[in-house]
């Protein structure tokens, strides 16, 4: 195999990246990913006129990232990867969408983001799988929820109460972000907050994806400081919403204890990230080549008796919580994600954690300050409702610990490099652990050093076919615990 | 069960008691506050920065209806010619008012930002539900709004609710730019909302596109049809900023 050898934030030529047959890239994805690498990106871009397939393939245990690609001239269709490797089924139907090569043989080849809804005549409508049988039937939700949330359309298939299959179809909150990156390729300042909007619950995940990968086109330097704070910002991101999860999965159970103190919790957090850049969502901070807001000595302490506080509260309400005999039977053994599944499936972050899967970007593919000391990658094994619940209490823990320590690590230091233009005809992939798992931002350059294709992925993307099995053999009632159980994004997946 | 009391204990009462008159940390951006004599002749680097294209010249103004708050304009300047002060409440019945021009006080700007109706008082004065839309924004003012009803802000000790079905609402709020494929299911909830019904904009993407403004993939058409009732800027707008709008709405006085 003679791919590109890279790794997180090392930018590459385009000219270095090997171009195979599609058969013998197929064949080397899928040996790839037996052998235990991981499918991080797949999609496409035109160059001179010509369709390009890149596949990007991680070694977590070596933190090292392997491209390589395929030039498409006449081919309408080639053999699809997702039989063998169903982790692919995603990116194959966009890519698919995007450029019209047919994954043949791919055993679900809808629509991503497109032609549904059937606002169209010229499209396609979505076709819904169909179970049929005496006394099945369909229930339909959305695309507008019952509650305040994204939109989007789950359809089950259930005999009584129990799900035999969930579709979900997504595309609703399809705003053309990538396109919008292109198009906007020499306004930097307009990028920066684009990326905000990838996921506004994922803020500092995805614009610091972003900012990174223009940092490493660019070989602009950034200060340790700088590195500290973006990583503080991070992990308050993380609590965050683990916090508001937990509040969420407790209000889902009708337990309201939890559902008020934790909810209670989290506006302590964002309005601390508040204090610190003006937004409750940590937007404005990120910049190409730093920050935009310090942490003074005076907020540093102030955070520090927050953080201590608020880690002692979070022990006495998840104490109180699980330990609740109506919230563990409605958690345990509720919407079970096998470890051997989520392999295969191709999951992430901390929902893959609680299925038993060591995979944790801070770790494997460190970047900002996690280059600079280790984070302990944790892990459930029993993938249910409670792990996932579970899972984000013990990352609460974690991340304040993390916070504290880089706190007291805090050193004087420039908050913004100058920004140094792009290398040209180049690429880079940017991988972060959001706090929904691995968010991957690859860019590529032209030959004036422009940005001409933006690919973003948020964890999201292999996250929801997990969803749609954990509900399986399952009750209805228990589709809004399962679902807040992973909370995955919509936009951050219809971009 | 000593634990659970211990909890409670020390979870306290975390509502905010008096919304009208809660303040924000002084790092809040809110209200754009615009001084143009400071301005140097044929400067424009606030302009040329926004990325919302917020920003106007000669006269200098700021449309806090497509503004993202992110005080890029304020970091650019090099004089001071624009702030933004903490002051959050900017919701307006009336899109013009958003653009905010030289000299323009926030005081000034509250005065006649809102303009009651005395039917709106008395139908929905006491009770008001509304039904959310979201569409295809970045979950940011969606958060926000859901945060109206935690256990800090309270918005029910109002009468003030979100509800689940557009049948059991009194009005819309839209959320996000409306992409095309959310277009339909837009006019279908406004449509199932029984007269008399109000419609808030909430949010720099529903009031004018906000950083997607220029996308391809976004159909606007419902905002042409339908009159918007009452704006309500930010991105995402603070849960205060919301919930004292639509009060100052809806109240006497
Ligand atoms: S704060 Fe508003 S007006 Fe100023 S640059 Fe940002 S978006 Fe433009
Ligand atoms: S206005 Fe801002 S926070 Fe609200 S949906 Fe748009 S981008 Fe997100």
């Amino acid at each position: 195999m003679n791919w590109t050898e890279t790794k997180n934030l090392k930018s590459v030529s385009l000219e270095d990246i090997p171009q195979l047959h599609m058969n013998e890239l197929r064949t080397q994805i899928i040996d790839g990913i037996k052998n235990g690498r991981r499918l991080v990106q797949f999609f496409g871009d035109k160059k001179d006129g010509r369709l390009i397939l890149y596949a990007v393939l991680a070694d977590d245990l070596t933190s090292r990232l392997f491209i390589a690609s395929s030039k498409f001239g006449n081919e309408k269709e080639y053999q699809s990867i997702t039989p063998e490797i169903p982790a692919a089924h995603l990116f194959e139907r966009e890519f698919y969408e995007q450029f019209g090569i047919e994954p043949k043989g791919h055993p679900w080849l809808k629509p991503v983001r497109k032609g549904i809804a059937g606002i169209s005549s010229e499209e396609i409508p979505y076709n819904f799988f169909n179970m049929t049988g005496e006394e099945m039937h369909e229930v339909g939700v959305g695309p507008i929820h019952a509650g305040v949330i994204e939109p989007g359309h789950f359809r089950f298939s259930c005999h009584g109460e129990k799900v035999y299959y969930l579709e979900i179809e997504h595309g609703f909150q399809h705003r053309g972000i990538e396109d919008l990156f292109v198009k906007n390729y020499n306004k930097s300042l307009y990028l920066t907050k684009l990326s905000e909007s990838v996921a506004g619950d994922t803020v500092i995940g995805h614009a610091g994806a972003f900012v990174r990968a223009m940092e490493s086109l660019g070989n602009t330097a950034i200060s340790r400081r700088a590195q500290l704070i973006r990583t503080i910002m991070l992990e308050l991101e993380r609590i965050a919403v683990h916090l508001g999860d937990l509040s969420a999965l407790s209000g889902d159970v009708a337990y309201l204890t939890g559902n008020s103190v934790f909810g209670a919790l989290r506006t302590k957090i964002i309005n601390t990230t508040m204090a610190i850049c003006g937004n409750r969502f940590g937007r404005g901070i990120m910049t190409i080549g730093g920050i935009n807001y310090d942490i003074s000595s005076k907020l540093e302490s102030e955070i520090k008796s927050i953080l201590n506080r608020l880690s002692d509260d979070a022990d006495l309400a998840a104490e109180v919580l699980f330990s609740s005999a109506s919230v563990l039977e409605r958690f345990e053994q509720t919407g079970v994600i096998e470890k051997e599944t989520a392999l295969e499936i191709g999951m992430v972050g901390p929902a893959a954690r609680s299925s038993g899967i060591s995979l944790d970007i801070r770790s494997d593919h460190p970047f900002d300050a996690y280059q600079y000391f280790t984070v302990h990658k944790l892990t459930l094994e029993s993938g249910d409702v409670f792990a996932r619940a579970y899972m984000r209490f013990i990352e609460i823990q974690h991340s304040i610990r993390i916070i504290l320590e880089q706190l007291a690590n805090l050193q004087d230091g420039e908050l913004k490099c100058p920004a140094n233009s792009l290398q040209p005809d180049g690429m880079v992939v940017s991988l972060a652990e959001g706090w929904r798992g691995e968010i991957a931002h690859v860019i590529i350059t032209n030959s004036s050093g422009n940005i001409k294709r933006v690919k973003i992925k948020d964890p999201s993307f292999h996250n929801w076919f997990a969803l749609a099995l954990a509900v399986r053999e399952e009750g209805v009632s228990d589709f809004p615990l399962c679902n807040k159980s992973f909370n995955l994004s919509y936009c951050g997946t219809d971009l | 069960m000593l634990d659970l009391i211990k909890l409670r204990n020390r979870h306290g009462y975390q509502s905010i008691r008096d919304i009208p008159n809660a303040k924000l940390s002084g790092m809040h951006r809110g209200f754009p506050v615009i001084d143009e004599s400071k301005c140097m002749d044929d400067c424009q680097k606030c302009s040329d920065i926004c990325p919302a294209s917020a920003i106007s010249l000669k006269p200098l103004s700021i449309d806090i209806g497509k503004c993202t708050f992110c005080g890029e304009c304020e970091r650019v300047c090099g004089y001071g010619s624009v702030k933004f002060i903490n002051e959050y409440k900017s919701g307006s019945t009336d899109r013009e008012k958003l653009i905010i021009t030289s000299n323009k006080s926030f005081e000034e700007f509250r005065k006649d930002a809102i303009i009651k109706r005395k039917e709106i008082h008395k139908l929905f004065g006491r009770s008001l539900k509304f039904r959310q839309v979201s569409a295809a924004g970045c979950n940011g003012c969606e958060m926000e709004l859901a945060a109206c009803s935690n256990v800090n802000f309270d918005m029910g000790r109002f009468g003030i609710d979100f509800v689940a079905s557009p049948r059991h609402a009194d009005g819309v709020v839209i959320t996000g730019p409306v992409s095309k494929n959310m277009a339909p299911a837009l006019m279908d909830a406004f449509n199932s909302v029984n007269e008399p019904k109000i419609v808030i904009a909430a949010g720099a993407c529903a009031i004018s596109g906000g950083i997607f403004a220029e996308s391809d993939e976004l159909n606007r058409k419902f905002f042409d049809e339908i009159k918007i009732d009452l704006y309500i800027p930010g991105c995402p707008p603070h849960p205060l900023n919301f919930i004292n709008s639509v009060l100052d709405f809806i109240r006497k006085k």
